[in-house]
């Protein structure tokens, strides 16, 4: 997701690519209707107000994010900014009908960084399994190379010099109407039922152009 | 240093019915998850059975279990001398004996109205309280305020600093104990606000659940805790 060079920029609570039920019987609508309804919205509402009257007022959310972090010393406003990305990415990197094992480009690439879609699978899940508290596990894309993170709270790879590319969300909140403590249960349904191959593949794409516009 | 501090005697102090002995010369002595003194429904409707059960039977459960494998593994590191295994342990040890530790603490600060749940503290702590946050309404509003204010999962304490001989508020990420933040503190009432410990019942809304935890707060227990340690 590359900065924008917006002079003003207005924080929106943008829906899914499907409507709230359309996950089922994977992740229920139930969740969407808090997760999105009321989690996101609020994330997106408390950056508003935190941001109003201050010299962030205006700025993307990308910029926000990155003059935040401070090293990970956080300044106020990067829990709602960063929680609002994160939550955006996160739906996008669902669709109906996902999950499985990806092919073409992608598939050959996971396998280069990886040695097998398998390993890249498993480590994938024992990141997301193993994020202690809450935060997120990701797929990103950084010096030529595939790698699996995982971050808390609401940290995420653009502050550690990553593309993000795939994220699954490990906070209790994602998961604990349909899986109540059961994470793992909640990993693997969504690798083999949720994951959208079509959103990271776009997102692969955007993070070459950008490394090699940068080069 | 990180594990001695988990494993204090001050912390272990009111886990009188969990075997104290540990990293025994010949094999060490395991955790077991502690008995509720209340059924599962008791905290109704402050908080629900079905929470209650999962939180215990799940969550803290499965605290002491890897609680208990990462001491077996410490155990094994220790004696190879494998040093570098040992400092790998640190933080399944903090993670999963913190949640055993807090937990522990935490099923004793909750008892059902009609065993004293929500009874205003009286003595010694009654009047620390009223002292130190002007009245136990104040030392509420702090507390509420603090854990609805926690970014991601962690706890909000009332402690006593033993050292300074004042009561202290204060939060601590994820499972990590009291003592993280002050070797003189000792843990009185600590509240959960992992969303595990309301969400099934209050979802999104934590700030209700901490306006509703209030209800069965088992003072008559802090109040123990406050007067063993002042002696």
């Amino acid at each position: 997701m590359a900065a924008s060079s917006a002079v003003t920029a207005d924080y929106v609570l943008k829906p899914p690519p499907y409507s709230l039920d359309a996950l089922e019987p994977h992740m229920s609508r139930q969740t969407l209707e808090f997760h999105w309804g009321k989690h996101h919205r609020a994330y997106v509402d408390n950056l508003k107000k935190q941001v109003l009257g201050s010299d962030l007022e205006g700025k993307t959310l990308d910029h926000i994010i990155l003059n935040t972090y401070n090293n990970g010393d956080l300044l106020p406003a990067f829990n709602n900014a960063a929680q609002a990305w994160n939550h955006e990415f996160f739906w996008e990197s669902m669709k109906p009908g996902g999950g499985g094992k990806p092919s073409g480009e992608l598939l050959a690439l996971l396998e280069r960084d990886f040695t097998s879609y398998e390993k890249f699978y498993d480590e994938f899940n024992a990141a997301a399994a193993t994020q202690f508290g809450a935060g997120w596990a990701w797929l990103a894309y950084a010096d030529n190379k595939l790698k699996v993170m995982k971050t808390p709270n609401a940290v995420n790879p653009l502050v550690l010099g990553s593309f993000p590319l795939l994220t699954i969300d490990v906070w209790e909140h994602a998961y604990y109407l349909d899986f109540q403590n059961r994470r793992p249960d909640y990993i693997k349904t969504f690798m083999n039922n949720l994951v959208s191959w079509e959103a990271v593949s776009s997102r692969l794409h955007a993070a070459k152009a950008a490394s090699s516009s940068s080069a | 240093m990180a594990i001695r501090s988990v494993l204090s005697t001050r912390t272990l102090s009111g886990l009188k019915e969990t075997s104290s002995k540990l990293l025994g010369f010949r094999g060490i002595q395991t955790f077991t998850l502690p008995d509720l003194p209340y059924d599962y429904s008791a905290l109704e409707p402050a908080i629900s059975g079905e929470i209650m059960q999962i939180h215990h039977q799940k969550h803290h459960q499965t605290y002491v279990t890897n609680y208990n494998n990462a001491l077996e593994q410490l155990d094994q590191a220790v004696n190879k001398g494998d040093a570098s295994t040992v400092v790998k342990l640190h933080s399944a040890i903090q993670f999963n004996g913190g949640g055993h530790v807090n937990h522990s603490i935490f099923w004793k600060n909750l008892a059902p109205v009609n065993q004293g749940g929500g009874e205003p503290p009286k003595g010694a702590l009654g009047g620390a309280i009223d002292t130190h946050f002007g009245s136990l309404e104040g030392l509420v509003k702090k507390m509420s305020a603090e854990g609805a204010a926690l970014q991601g999962s962690g706890w909000v304490w009332l402690g006593l600093d033993k050292e300074l001989k004042k009561l202290v508020v204060d939060t601590t990420a994820n499972q990590d104990p009291l003592v993280t933040k002050g070797a003189s503190l000792v843990p009185l009432v600590g509240i959960d606000v992992w969303e595990h410990a309301y969400y099934l019942q209050y979802k999104n809304v934590r700030p209700d659940y901490l306006k509703n935890v209030w209800k069965v707060i088992n003072w008559k227990y802090a109040s123990e805790v406050y007067e063993s340690e002042c002696k």
